[in-house]
């Protein structure tokens, strides 16, 4: 039937009706009554009109929209009318869909969109792959030759993350930009705002210098000026021809382009570069990764055997440098969102467990409340209302409940998803894409519509077979057994879902716990980090005169009150930044060059070990007197000395970094005159694991005049102050500026912070599953505490009958304690068993426990059960103080 | 409660069904028609509420155990009369069965034989 003949069929009922009426007064008539009195009296028989036509138009139609608007306005009054409980209702279910939302608007925008770029499946990510590094740089003249040999991409560009201090032009400053072959832009199908990208020709040495900035820098800097292009900047010293606007939604975070720091807002060409060993030497790196575009109809697979056809070519032709290298190729999309997938998935896991108990609580209340309802629906029945009937109006009552509930979870994600990103202490990839778009509200209606099913599937089955007759007859006392039952299985399994919850957040706190408790080898606290660098005619100087002004400025700073130490800093940085050299020990054979070993490089200041606390191991540190004109020194770490000198004394040997037989800059060995203990480098949680662990300290005065030139004025700074704070990073900007005007001093950072950044992502998945378990904890605590409740309701009188025939008060206690604690152990039984399994999901991002770790799962069973038999507590404390006479007086 | 009421007997779902089916098998038969068949031959025992008679008659319908027709009366007054479809005789026939069943097993409950 369609909507559309209801009028019609309204207007049949009237006259049905009309007629009944008219005949049964006729009769009346007939059996002498007057006319009004016959007519009064056929009306009193009838009955309520409406409410007949009310219930004949409920027979019309099976699904029809008529008799949904019917249900749902039946169902919106029955919730007006029990506020409470819609409130608690729409309240758990608002929770469950709303988390549930957040964190799939997230999956969604992270890991299921495909990237903001033209065909995205295309591009792919390039590395080197060393015995090292799964992910190591590209060395230039492999690039080229990668890009003159392949065969399967129509595009291959490298890029190089570096700073640039822009001068010249107001306040000298720091940018963040990248270096970029010509085509990169072309790749990701960015268009410029303004101007062009960089052609070929400006991509090669000698060329004229270019820049394309970005849209945040030309609003910032020169105030959008529309005559921007063929502008000159100087950047580092060279002047450099404006030739183009990147646009601002342009984003793209992976490793080395922009992941984690400052928003880039330069780029110049990579291969103009006037560096010559950047362009001749085929061993060193310099931090320069690639993407690749693949030719249309070339798979990954296939362009990956074409790339280790390419590498084997390299290798053979030059196996000193390349004969363990080889191209490693990873689709954009992986390398984007790196080790997020699993972390995603596990916390979409979680929220999901949350949404399952949230469902099971409010079914758990509608059952309760349809045991109020029984004599409703018996009635209903009775007069003529199918069985179905009376299933679909609770089914369309439960759809209403998650509908509304469905609603107000939007709300709270859309507010809490922002604020949660905003937050959380670890760098999202692909945040900028994070939002309510139509595949979520998509699935927040989906969610909602099957959650109500869900939940309202229980109570409609349980009402369809309950016995009309009997229910009636009962005149609204009911009988507990049944649905007790059910409600049983209902407690027990939200306490195995919030058990699985507890012990995966448990072992998170406790994997945390074990980082935090680790030591990383230094102290962070009261150390500040943060980089200075100068005018780039020191480049074209005399070295010394990059050395004296380095004196001066450190001596400045650590002349500043409340400043303890100070060491400047060169190459590796902890937790920030590597810096490797392949190394040989003197007076071994040395091994060809590609199985040469490497360690990780730091050049500092005698006050170093003072300013992180490191502890020396053996012999001694650096001294001022382990100057530029001193013999060579090298101070190594504990594991550099126990891989490379297992059963000797190392002090006295000498290091060789002269290892590269084309680089024609000769450095004389360094004696190590000491070992100190190893620092973490690589991140709390990933130092252990990293295959790069030996570690060698040089002094930075020691640094070799060309490689010292190459750099000019600049360093990273340690500074560790008798209070965090003080002197604030300004101060010490400032105290800087005044010996050097022209110095741009960047980038400052506590070491706290950067410690922290380490395990941002466990510190993410901790708060999280912690957050989702917490609730779960409280949602089944007031799933026992609402059923044992009510089972007290119902055994009202049996406990008063059994406190009449003698029990003790104790007694009674134990009977409800028991049900409780019943449904407590079966549910801890089944959710540890649960546990056991699910949390091998976990493995990976647990530290220093196992997934079966025995205390965590003893905390949760401690801590479930405590909380759970409180709520036992508050019904079975009300069982005991039953009046025996007022409990029997209820019969 | 109304005292009329009391000597009435509640008609449960199903017996309804079983009545206006019977009823429907001497012939057509309107509303009105259909509940003073039920009364009188119950001896006023049986009052069928409007509030189930309608509903019970618009859903059989939907079931397609009974049909309606719109048709003048010998009064030439315009009513709908409802009649048996085959479906529905099936369905008068288990009913009844049914019905004959359970008559039958209560009258077993409540009178035992007592063997020896």
């Amino acid at each position: 039937m369609s909507l559309f003949d209801r009028p019609q069929k309204d207007s049949d009922l009237d006259d049905e009706i009309r007629f009944h009426l008219n005949m049964a007064a006729k009769d009346r008539i007939q059996n002498g009554q007057s006319v009004p009195d016959a007519r009064n009296s056929a009306l009193k028989e009838f009955g309520n009109i409406m409410q007949v036509k009310e219930a004949t138009r409920g027979m019309w139609s099976g699904a029809s929209l008529e008799a949904f608007w019917q249900d749902l306005r039946y169902g919106a009054r029955m919730l007006v009318k029990s506020p409470g409980f819609a409130l608690i209702a729409i309240l758990t279910l608002a929770l469950g869909i709303g988390a549930n939302t957040a964190i799939f608007s997230v999956v969604n925008g992270v890991l299921l969109n495909p990237l903001p770029f033209p065909h995205p499946e295309q591009i792919v990510s390039l590395f080197t792959e060393m015995p090292n590094f799964k992910n190591g740089s590209i060395s230039y003249p492999n690039f080229e030759d990668w890009r003159r040999m392949n065969r399967s991409f129509s595009s291959i560009v490298v890029y190089r993350q570096t700073g640039f201090d822009l001068t010249e032009y107001g306040q000298p400053e720091r940018l963040h930009g990248e270096m970029i072959s010509a085509g990169f832009f072309e790749i990701l199908g960015v268009t410029p705002l303004l101007g062009r990208t960089f052609s070929a020709d400006e991509d090669r040495l000698g060329a004229n210098p270019t820049a394309t900035i970005t849209e945040g820098l030309w609003k910032r800097k020169y105030g959008s000026d529309p005559r921007i292009i063929g502008q000159r900047m100087v950047l580092n010293g060279v002047g450099r021809t404006i030739i183009g606007v990147v646009p601002a939604n342009f984003h793209l975070h992976i490793q080395n382009f922009q992941r984690g720091g400052p928003a880039n807002e330069v780029y110049v060409p990579v291969g103009e570069w006037n560096e010559p060993r950047f362009h001749n030497n085929r061993a060193a790196g310099w931090g320069l990764d690639g993407i690749g575009r693949l030719k249309p109809g070339i798979t990954f697979e296939q362009a990956r055997a074409d790339m280790e056809r390419v590498s084997r070519d390299l290798s053979t032709a030059y196996p000193d440098v390349n004969g363990n290298k080889k191209a490693y190729l990873l689709p954009l999309k992986d390398e984007m969102i790196g080790d997020m997938r699993p972390v995603l998935l596990v916390i979409l896991g979680a929220v999901m467990f949350v949404l399952l108990i949230a469902c099971v609580n409010v079914a758990n209340l509608l059952l309760a409340r349809s045991t109020v309802r029984s004599r409703e629906f018996a009635i209903r029945i009775a007069l003529g209302a199918g069985e179905m009937r009376i299933v679909r109006q609770l089914i369309t009552e439960s759809l209403l409940l998650a509908l509304v509930g469905g609603a107000l979870g939007l709300a709270l994600a859309r507010f809490g998803t922002a604020a949660a990103i905003a937050a959380m202490p670890v760098t999202m990839p692909r945040a900028e894409e994070i939002g309510l778009d139509q595949r979520v509200l998509l699935f927040t209606l989906l969610v909602s519509i099957i959650s109500g099913i869900a939940f309202g599937l229980a109570p409609a089955w349980k009402t369809s077979r309950a016995d009309v007759g009997s229910t009636l007859k009962e005149s609204g006392r009911t009988v507990a057994g049944g649905r007790g039952q059910l409600q049983s299985v209902f407690v027990i399994s939200e306490m195995a879902l919030a058990v699985v919850l507890l012990v995966g957040a448990g072992l998170m706190i406790r994997t945390l716990v074990v980082l935090l408790g680790l030591d990383p080898g230094f102290n962070p606290n009261n150390v500040m980090t943060f980089s200075f660098s100068g005018p780039a005619s020191y480049k074209a100087g005399s070295p010394d005169a990059i050395r004296s002004a380095q004196r001066q400025l450190h001596d400045k700073l650590a002349s500043l009150p409340g400043v303890e130490a100070v060491s400047f800093s060169w190459g590796a940085t902890v937790m920030r930044s590597d810096n490797d050299d392949y190394f040989w020990i003197v007076g071994r054979p040395m091994p060809p060059l590609s199985q040469l070993p490497m360690t990780l490089e730091y050049d500092v200041e005698p006050d170093y070990l003072k300013t992180l606390q490191v502890p020396l191991k053996r012999g001694r540190f650096f001294t001022t007197a382990d100057n530029e004109h001193a013999p060579s020194v090298a101070v190594i770490d504990e594991s550099f000395a126990e891989k490379y000198f297992p059963n000797e004394d190392p002090i006295g040997h000498f290091i060789d970094l002269n290892t590269d037989p084309t680089d024609p800059e000769k450095l004389p060995n360094a004696q190590i005159v000491g070992v100190v203990s190893h620092v973490n480098q690589w991140g709390l949680d990933s130092d252990s694991t990293n295959s790069l662990h030996a570690q060698m300290y040089l002094p930075i005065m020691q640094i070799p005049d060309k490689s010292l030139k190459r750099g000019g004025l600049a360093s990273d700074v340690y500074i560790r102050t008798t209070r965090p704070g003080v002197p604030s990073f300004e101060e010490m900007r400032q105290r800087l500026l005044d010996v050097h005007g022209e110095l741009v001093v960047y980038s400052p950072e506590s070491l706290d912070q950067i410690v922290a950044h380490s395990i941002g992502k466990k510190r993410f998945a901790m708060t999280l599953l912690a957050v989702f378990a917490g609730i779960a904890l409280l949602l089944a605590s007031v799933g026992i505490y609402g059923v044992l409740s009510y089972l007290v309701g119902q055994r009202t009188q049996e406990i008063g009958v059994r406190m009449a025939l003698g029990a003790q008060r104790f007694h009674v206690l134990r009977l409800v304690m028991n049900d409780g604690a019943r449904m407590t152990f079966v549910g801890l039984g089944i959710g540890v068993v649960a546990a056991l399994g699910l949390t091998r999901l976990l493995s990976h991002m647990l530290f220093g426990i196992k997934p079966t770790d025995p205390l965590t799962f003893m905390a949760v069973a401690l801590l479930l059960c405590g909380v759970a038999l409180f709520a036992c507590y508050v019904p079975a404390h009300r069982a005991m103080r039953v009046d025996p006479t007022v409990a029997l007086r209820y019969e | 409660m109304n005292p009329r009421y009391q000597n009435r007997i509640e008609l449960l779902q199903g017996t309804l069904d079983l009545l206006i089916l019977q009823t429907l098998m001497w012939g057509e038969q309107h509303g009105y028609g259909i509940s003073q068949v039920i009364r009188t031959h119950s001896g006023d025992v049986l009052q069928v509420d409007t509030g189930s008679l309608y509903p019970a008659l618009h859903r059989l319908e939907r079931q397609k155990w009974i049909k309606s027709e719109w048709k003048l009366t010998e009064n030439n007054q315009r009513a709908k009369f409802y009649q048996l479809t085959a479906a529905g005789r099936k369905q008068l026939a288990e009913e009844r069965s049914r019905w004959t069943q359970m008559s039958d097993a209560i009258a077993a409950v409540l009178n035992p034989v007592r063997t020896q």
